[in-house]
């Protein structure tokens, strides 16, 4: 079938990468790099966040500035469950999940009513709303956030603040849940999903109760964003409202369009980029920002499928 | 009083600022038959289709359709129950195959329209009628591209596949002729024949050849009233609806 909405999974470039994935912290624990293990760590976390929002801005047509507000919702979720007593991963990665799904219950409630410019600035104004909420509880620490005093366990003996432990407990949990955004895409709801981003007056006129889709499309993101949120509460050991700021939602932005929205790897490849970009730059110059501004510009005129679109692109 | 089968108009009224486009029009169409409205520009033809589909709330009236009162209900939701419309200007998905357009029409009315684990590639209970639907308006050598690579002739019988994809007992058919020319125009005035019988039509058209051709009945919408509704030799020769409309354009 001539599809091309169909994500393949061509089972050799999967299998490499996740390979590579996976013997990354035995390389660099081999040439003594354990540093980076941490960056890597952050680097994964980043690409869920960001492949969530770009299930709405690629997939959904949602174009969403308050992303960032499901991250905070899922990172304070885990702090403070650690602070009550509640040390068990189990429970607060799910629970941080859940936060987030509630959070974009509500806002999606609201927001997708309406459309275009409007849904921006909406989604925005609950995000900052959000901010100045969590900025003004004395009960998670006003301006200075919460500390955690230790990660969230897994039990069967593994410790967490074994760098290379939380790695792969976090590639886990990435792996499995990109492997469940294939799926969703790929079947009905992800359909009707793609389908209502570039008519959804028709999808309505066939019968799909449009308003009902993109908010169930909402809160999939939100939960998404809320576990990466409890996973970066765990890495920092530390949670503070900057990560609920707007510029944290425009960050994630930068990464979709950077790596390819509506690209399935798009927000990986856009969390990547960015990232590395920021740490291998960052002992040179103090100027990253401008530098990846320039990229930003160079893609958006050049390559508007993103990175993930430009070998495509470049094989024509 | 039970109401009779088909779709029941009642006094629908709708006012746009000052403006009134539709005046206590009613009118009624019958299971299965191809009833046509035509009337001027700016009589409230398809202001009448965007009410009547759900599109836009009317100001005051009654819509029934097979006994169920449906204004009130949201687009979707009278699509379920068996009405849906065309687009007078073709509304389709660009991005998504021809198969893939009709595919997702027939999703909507599948108990899994809305699952997140089967893959739709591969389900045969969607692809199987999609592609009946396209051989039936004569798109089966089409289905593999791309729904935006369609000409404007082929776009015009997409959106009436979508439509009639949905399964809808009654289909409201915004001016399916639109833009054809004299071979594409013929050949959905036949594909419309084939579908008397099986599924009543409300049609909006500007083509009278192919309104005389059609209808079973006709209705005449001047001013956001029905001014005449009957078999096509009576409205041909009504004197209201010879000196409101047919007077200036067919003599």
């Amino acid at each position: 079938m001539a599809s091309t909405l169909h994500i393949g999974l061509r089972p050799l470039p999967t299998l490499v990468l996740v390979a590579s994935l996976v013997l990354l912290p035995v390389v660099l624990t081999a040439v003594d790099q354990p540093f980076y293990i941490v960056l890597a760590s952050r680097v994964l976390i980043y690409a869920l966040i960001a492949s969530s929002l770009n299930l709405l801005i690629g997939y959904g047509g949602m174009v969403s500035l308050g992303h960032a507000c499901f991250v905070g919702a899922g990172a304070y979720t885990t702090a403070v469950l650690v602070h009550a007593g509640i040390g068990s991963a189990w429970l607060a990665w799910p629970a941080a999940a859940l936060a987030g799904a509630v959070l974009a219950a509500m806002i999606g409630a609201v927001s997708l009513r309406t459309r275009g410019v409007y849904f921006i600035m909406i989604t925005l104004a609950f995000a900052q709303m959000a901010y100045y909420v969590v900025v003004s509880l004395r009960a998670l620490g006003g301006d200075d956030g919460l500390v955690l005093p230790r990660r969230t366990g897994y039990g069967f003996g593994l410790d967490p603040h074994a760098d290379m432990t939380f790695y792969y407990a976090v590639l886990g949990v990435v792996v499995l849940l990109m492997a469940g955004l294939r799926r969703l895409l790929n079947a009905p709801l992800g359909r009707a999903l793609q389908a209502i981003r570039d008519n959804d007056v028709r999808m309505e006129a066939i019968g799909f109760p449009v308003f009902r889709i993109q908010l169930a499309g909402f809160v999939i993101a939100g939960a998404t964003a809320g576990l990466g949120g409890g996973l970066l509460a765990d890495l920092n050991q530390q949670v503070s409202p900057s990560l609920l700021h707007w510029t944290q939602s425009g960050t994630l932005m930068v990464m979709v369009i950077l790596g390819g929205a509506g690209r399935f790897l798009g927000g990986v490849l856009g969390a990547a980029v960015l990232l590395l970009a920021q740490e291998l730059f960052s002992d040179v110059t103090t100027h990253t920002a401008l530098g990846i501004g320039l990229v930003l510009l160079a893609v958006v005129l050049f390559a508007p499928a993103g990175l993930a679109g430009l070998w495509r692109q470049v094989a024509r | 009083m039970t109401a009779p089968p088909g779709l029941q108009v009642d006094g629908l009224r709708k006012r746009f600022g000052g403006v009134s486009a539709l005046d206590d029009a009613s009118l009624a169409v019958k299971p299965g038959e191809l009833h046509a409205l035509i009337g001027p520009n700016g009589a409230g033809k398809t202001t009448l289709i965007q009410l009547v589909s759900g599109a836009e709330r009317a100001d005051a009236g009654r819509i029934v359709l097979d006994g169920a009162v449906i204004d009130g209900l949201p687009m979707h939701r009278r699509v379920a129950l068996g009405l849906a419309r065309s687009f007078q200007i073709s509304s389709v998905f660009p991005a998504f195959t021809v198969l893939e357009n009709v595919a997702l029409a027939i999703q909507a009315r599948s108990r899994a329209r809305c699952a997140v684990w089967r893959p739709v590639a591969g389900q045969a209970a969607l692809f199987e009628p999609a592609r009946r639907v396209l051989d039936v308006v004569g798109l089966g050598a089409r289905s593999d591209i791309a729904a935006g690579a369609l000409s404007h002739g082929e776009r015009r019988r997409l959106e009436i596949g979508l439509t009639v994809a949905t399964g809808a007992r009654l289909l409201l058919l915004d001016e399916p002729l639109a833009g054809l020319g004299p071979d594409e125009s013929a050949r959905v005035v036949a594909l419309l024949r084939t579908f008397k019988g099986q599924a009543g039509i409300l049609l909006v058209e500007h083509d009278m050849d192919a309104v005389f051709q059609l209808a079973d009945r006709i209705s005449v919408l001047v001013h956001g009233r029905v001014i005449a509704s009957g078999v096509p030799q009576a409205i041909r020769a009504h004197p209201e609806v010879r000196r409101a409309y047919l007077g200036e354009s067919t003599a």
